[in-house]
């Protein structure tokens, strides 16, 4: 294992922001994962960690193809990360709305830069990234339709889901997004959580990104064979919304199936305790998004079912 | 008369609702009056605005007469961000004008508002957004135009007695606008940018207004008497200078904001206050007019000190 800085940048009174790269193997740039962009992305950095954990391991064993290496940035903004800030500090930009990056703009384009410039080589991009809607996922990969996507590949994660989301103006500046436009192959990593610790489900993150680097002939790994992904896209799924605001008591969990008209959720009155609103399932299937805070809005989507077919 | 153009229930004991006050004209309406709407509070730190639409009013009402057509005025597209200093909408970390057009079906609630006022401004013959830059940069008054609207828009622009117009390159990211949702759809509108986030610049919110009642007047809805507008600059992107801190510390300006400055005139010191050095000398590029200023002294390398358009 070599550790390499990829990127420097000073702040008047705080330590130096480092971006770390770890690097496994040697010879041809095969795969790059990259952690925690955000500075609430803590599932995400305990993930590489782990992952680096496991490299290592792999690496003692000789179990690194000859003439490929690997690179993992677990964090790419510990300024964010360790005043537990999503985004950044000064001027709360989303780093991850800032690539390609321009080495002359203003600090976040100039980190999504200075990073994107490291990594923009690896052959195969694999974020663990986040969502912007509070909720819990089943775990699943995740692909732009950028007409490079090679959905084929994203199946040799293991992992029970492949999304295929159509881009949307805002998702052009992702690093997703650019590294597929620039390589061909970049894939995101969906586990449920963000903010809080869920190991078993960081620890499949990890799994997925071995078995794919097994399959892809990088390095050896002797996992279980994962899942047979199902490749959906991302509109074909069923929102459930909420027609009413209050305190929402849910029911359907993520990963479970649900009948048509099963009940999923209450919304409670606040004040009063009496149910406002039964939330029932649309469809028959199996639930992929749950909202998971205590209240909601009303308009707000709290379910999303991918029906069955 | 004041209606309610989006709502969403909240929690607890709370609604939140999108307003927006119609003048019309003391005869009333008999449907081929033209209408102008007047936007602003997106980003719930700029607030140069809310003193343009209470301004706008006050003389309306003191030349009632002169009213021949709608004036729509949405003073708070963002409410929730206005009431708790937050630029973007509370609780979602989002920037509202990343959202548009908005969906009703499968969005967050922001994204259903978003929906409900694109509909609401849609059909007028002009709409006005009026921003203040943020809290890190001070903005000479500006109607910012993409490229691709130039022709269509720039006439209009020039109506409204700002004192530049700055037509920009199109980028992907900018088709979540408010103003490219509804330019792109056949509803002009026209971004203005003056001032700084989280102040008021009553003489930059009075000049606008000037221009406003022009650019009424231009369109039927106002035949009282205007001034005669500022004639703005009109540039291109080649013709900024974008200077970015090269070191992080504490910017002092040497320079006055929305002055002139000569080829390599200090435009501020970075300084060290823990050493009691300077940094950096930052010197100006070309001779020019200094249309943005940093008002917010700490930096990072690379935040944005100043813009200059040459001249
Ligand atoms: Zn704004």
């Amino acid at each position: 294992m070599r550790k390499k800085i990829l990127y420097e940048l000073s702040s008047i009174y705080r330590d130096n922001l480092r971006i770390k790269g770890y690097i496994f193997g040697k010879g041809e740039k095969s795969a790059c994962v990259v952690g925690a962009i955000r500075g609430n992305e803590v599932q995400q950095l305990y993930a590489c960690a782990q992952l680096v954990k496991a490299l290592k391991e792999i690496e003692k064993a000789g179990k690194i193809k000859e003439g490929k290496s690997v690179m993992v940035v677990p964090c790419v903004n510990t300024y964010s990360i360790n005043i537990n800030k999503r985004f950044y500090p000064i001027d709360n930009t989303d780093i991850n709305r800032m690539f390609p990056g321009y080495n002359q703009g203003e600090t976040t384009q100039r980190i999504a830069a200075g990073l994107f410039d490291t990594i923009q080589d690896y052959k195969i991009g694999i974020q663990f990234a986040s969502f912007y809607m509070p909720g819990e996922f089943i775990p699943h990969v995740r692909m732009m339709r950028t007409g490079y996507e090679k959905k084929e590949l994203a199946k040799e994660f293991g992992l029970p889901y492949v999304v295929i989301r159509d881009p949307k103006p805002y998702d052009t500046t992702t690093l997703n997004y650019n590294w597929q436009i620039w390589n061909g192959q970049s894939f995101s990593i969906y586990t449920s959580e963000t903010d809080k610790l869920d190991i078993d489900n960081a620890m499949q993150a990890v799994r997925a990104v071995l078995n794919f680097l097994d399959k892809e002939g990088i390095l050896e790994y002797q996992g279980h064979d994962g899942y047979i992904s199902r490749v959906i896209n991302e509109n074909e799924m069923v929102p459930v919304k909420s027609k009413n605001a209050g305190i929402f008591e849910g029911f359907a969990q993520v990963n479970k199936s649900v009948q048509k008209g099963e009940l999923m959720a209450y919304i409670i009155d606040p004040y009063e305790g009496n149910i406002k609103e039964r939330v029932m399932a649309p469809c028959s299937g199996t639930v992929f998004f749950a909202h998971d805070t205590p209240m909601t809005y009303n308009n707000t989507v709290l379910f999303k079912i991918i029906e069955e077919s | 008369m004041v209606h309610v153009v989006a709502e969403v229930e909240l929690p607890v004991d709370e609604k939140l609702k999108i307003y927006k006050n119609r003048l019309i004209p003391e005869a009333g309406l008999c449907g081929d009056e033209k209408r102008i709407s007047i936007v602003t509070g997106t980003h719930g730190d700029e607030l140069e605005g809310q003193y343009v639409c209470y301004e706008l009013q006050r003389r309306i009402q003191e030349g009632k007469e002169h009213l021949k057509g709608i004036v729509d005025i949405y003073p708070a597209l963002n409410p929730l961000g206005i009431d708790s200093i937050t630029r973007g909408v509370p609780g979602f970390d989002l920037d509202m004008n990343r959202i548009f057009p908005g969906n009703t079906e499968s969005g967050a609630m922001p994204e259903y508002i978003a929906a409900g006022i694109v509909e609401d401004l849609s059909g007028s013959d002009m709409c006005v957004d009026i921003h203040a830059s943020n809290i890190f940069l001070k903005e000479i008054p500006q109607v910012r135009i993409n490229e691709k609207d130039r022709r269509k828009l720039v006439p209009y622009a020039k109506l409204l007695n700002i004192d530049y117009v700055w037509v920009h390159s199109a980028a992907t990211v900018l088709e979540s606008t408010l103003a490219y949702s509804l330019n792109s759809t056949g509803t002009p509108m026209l971004v203005v940018e003056q001032g700084v986030g989280m102040r008021l610049t009553r003489e930059y919110g009075d000049q606008l207004v000037d221009g406003i009642f022009v650019l009424m007047k231009k369109l039927g809805i106002w035949d009282g008497k205007v001034i005669k507008p500022k004639k703005p600059i009109v540039s291109k992107d080649g013709m900024v200078s974008f200077i970015n801190a090269p070191e992080s510390g504490i910017f002092v300006p040497e320079v006055v904001h929305s002055n002139r400055i000569k080829k390599d005139e200090l435009i501020g010191n970075i300084i060290d206050p823990l050493n009691g050095r300077i940094l950096n000398s930052i010197l100006s590029p070309v001779n020019g007019l200094v249309f943005t200023l940093r008002e917010y002294p700490v930096v990072n390398k690379g935040s944005l000190i100043a813009r200059i358009l040459e001249m």
